[in-house]
């Protein structure tokens, strides 16, 4: 294991911000932290970098203890969410400022420099400052500092929460193939339950300060623990009682074995995708279909339909209110 | 209409409190030509009191900076008991005329005193001495630096401070190499503040120091001596003198101010 956490609280005052959270992450992985803001990932983060102390609990890094290292020790790799470029320094001292405290010779310096420079982009850049860079450039720059000290895990804290939607999904996509190529154990918190399906090999699901599960996305996607990961992960919809996927409901004209009656109240195109608006026993409810579906059933306002959940479609019973 | 008014009023007011002087001044001073302001200024006591001037602004600025750097790092960067008192006592010395400052050290350090008194048993004299007016200099000078550096190290942040830490920096490489160079244009400005200060002050010091002439006098005190003396020349010459550095100052602190 690259990161083995156990038990860790802490609390901010009053405030618990962990609650016991143990996790393991595997060397090589590159591990998404997701949960709402104020679940706690970033402070789990931060206990693993080393820049927040936890009340209780260990922290071991490549099987070592680290609990009580402090950052400067732990040889870990830290990615900002604003970047935090060192202002008065070019892209090219930027990267080199591990290498340069580690006192590497120059040309070692320079030439490793140069090669990071080039994995993320911006071997054109060396002699910028970077207040000349735009966002996605300064977090690639970043990216390429933490990476310079070859470091035994890197953390990432929200890379692309500052950046705009069109370069955040080319960053993502960037980042996937970074990891295929460095295979630096990796760990990046996120709030984005696409870019950690998109990009993660294992997802964990933090939620008030406690892991709510741990899985492959396809597995946290497929069988949520609970219907808070159910929600978090993806659309649901609510139908008899159950949890369902929207896309995982059929709709048929005629009466089905385990089929519920349904009232269409609505009808939204949504260019490939068909979003239709029912009422089920009194409730509002919708249900994502095909273009060509849609247009089969010829579905208006007002068309009585029943629904049921498709044969394999995972739900979750909701607990009687 | 009003805005003339208000621009002549201005202008009036500015003319007769700070052109008119400032200017007679400098008349004054070289209304007989180069050669009697060189000559009052090249005069012993003069040379003496320039000296002393420096002495004293120097090592006080280098109090204050040392002090106005580690203060203002510990009002931004760290929480404790006590902060917000702390905070308020360091605006102290704006507040407090510096005569009372003055009479406040003769009786903490003046010979009869019990600090004074055990500091002189060790050789070392404070009043009417170049420590006393170090100390004096330090006091009315102290929020300077502190004040100029805390905005600039607010708005910088700690991550940057934090992203050097997981880079391996140690506390004090993170200081050299981010924090200080984060600072240094706000830092400057107080320093060069802080320095017209220094070279300006004359109340304070002029209680510690005992106005001992070729001793313990100083431009300021210098240039109020003379003019005692009836010796118009050169106090005028040294008024000017120190109205020049306060100009290059001045200067100065503009160049500073648009940070980077």
């Amino acid at each position: 294991m690259a990161i083995e956490v156990r038990d860790v609280n802490k609390s901010f005052g009053t405030t618990p911000v962990l609650r016991d959270v143990s996790i393991d992450v595997k060397s090589g992985s590159l591990t998404a932290l997701l949960g709402p803001s104020g679940g706690g990932k970033s402070t789990l983060l931060r206990v693993i970098a080393g820049l927040e102390q936890p009340d209780t609990g260990t922290v071991r890094i490549s099987g070592v203890d680290a609990t009580r290292l402090s950052p400067q020790r732990r040889n870990v790799g830290f990615v900002f969410q604003h970047y935090a470029a060192f202002k008065h320094l070019t892209v090219f001292r930027n990267v080199a400022f591990g290498l340069e405290i580690r006192k590497r010779p120059k040309d070692e310096i320079r030439k490793r420099v140069m090669e990071l420079l080039e994995l993320v982009h911006l071997e054109q850049m060396a002699d910028r400052y970077p207040s000349q860079l735009s966002g996605g450039q300064r977090q690639r720059m970043a990216l390429a500092r933490a990476l310079a000290v070859e470091p035994e895990v890197l953390l990432l804290d929200e890379p692309f929460g500052a950046l705009d939607a069109q370069v955040r999904k080319e960053l993502r996509t960037w980042l996937r193939r970074l990891h295929d190529e460095v295979h630096v154990t990796t760990v990046f918190v996120t709030h984005d339950q696409e870019e950690a399906i998109e990009v993660a090999d294992t997802i964990v699901v933090l939620a008030d300060g406690e892991v709510k599960q741990v899985g492959s996305p396809a597995e946290v996607y497929d069988n949520p623990a609970d219907p808070f990961v159910m929600r978090f992960l993806g659309p649901v919809t609510e139908i008899g009682g159950n949890l369902v996927r929207p896309h995982d409901i059929e709709i048929s004209a005629g009466p089905v074995e385990g089929g519920t009656a349904a009232t269409v109240s609505r009808v939204v195109r949504l260019g490939f995708e068909v979003r239709v608006e029912l009422t089920v026993e009194g409730r509002d409810a919708w249900v994502q279909v095909t273009r060509g579906f849609a247009e089969q059933l010829a579905l208006t306002p007002g068309d009585v339909v029943n629904v049921r959940p498709a044969p394999g479609a995972r739900s979750l019973t909701l607990a009687a209110v | 209409m009003a805005k003339h008014g208000l621009r002549v009023i201005a202008i009036a007011y500015l003319f007769f409190l700070l052109v008119l002087p400032v200017g007679l001044i400098v008349w004054r001073t070289f209304g007989d030509g180069l050669g009697p302001f060189v000559e009052a200024l090249t005069s012993a006591s003069a040379v003496h009191a320039f000296q002393v001037t420096l002495t004293v602004a120097l090592w006080a600025v280098a109090a204050n900076t040392v002090f106005g750097i580690g203060t203002a790092i510990l009002l931004v960067r760290h929480n404790f008991p006590g902060k917000r008192l702390l905070n308020a006592l360091i605006d102290l010395p704006m507040a407090v005329s510096p005569v009372v400052v003055g009479l406040a050290l003769i009786l903490v350090y003046g010979k009869f005193a019990p600090v004074g008194g055990l500091l002189e048993s060790w050789g070392v004299q404070v009043i009417f001495s170049t420590p006393g007016m170090v100390l004096a200099t330090v006091f009315v000078a102290l929020p300077l630096v502190v004040r100029a550096v805390v905005p600039v190290l607010e708005e910088l942040g700690d991550e940057q401070e934090q992203a050097a830490h997981t880079l391996g920096a140690s506390r004090l490489q993170t200081f050299l190499r981010i924090t200080l160079p984060g600072i240094r244009w706000a830092l400057a400005y107080g320093v060069v503040l802080c320095l017209a200060r220094s070279l300006g002050e004359y109340g304070a010091v002029a209680v510690v120091s005992g106005r001992l002439v070729d001793q313990t006098q100083t431009l300021t005190l210098f240039v109020e001596e003379r003019f005692q003396n009836f010796d118009q020349p050169a106090a005028f010459a040294a008024a000017t003198a120190l109205a020049l550095i306060a100009v290059i100052t001045l200067l100065l602190t503009k160049f500073l101010r648009p940070k980077g």
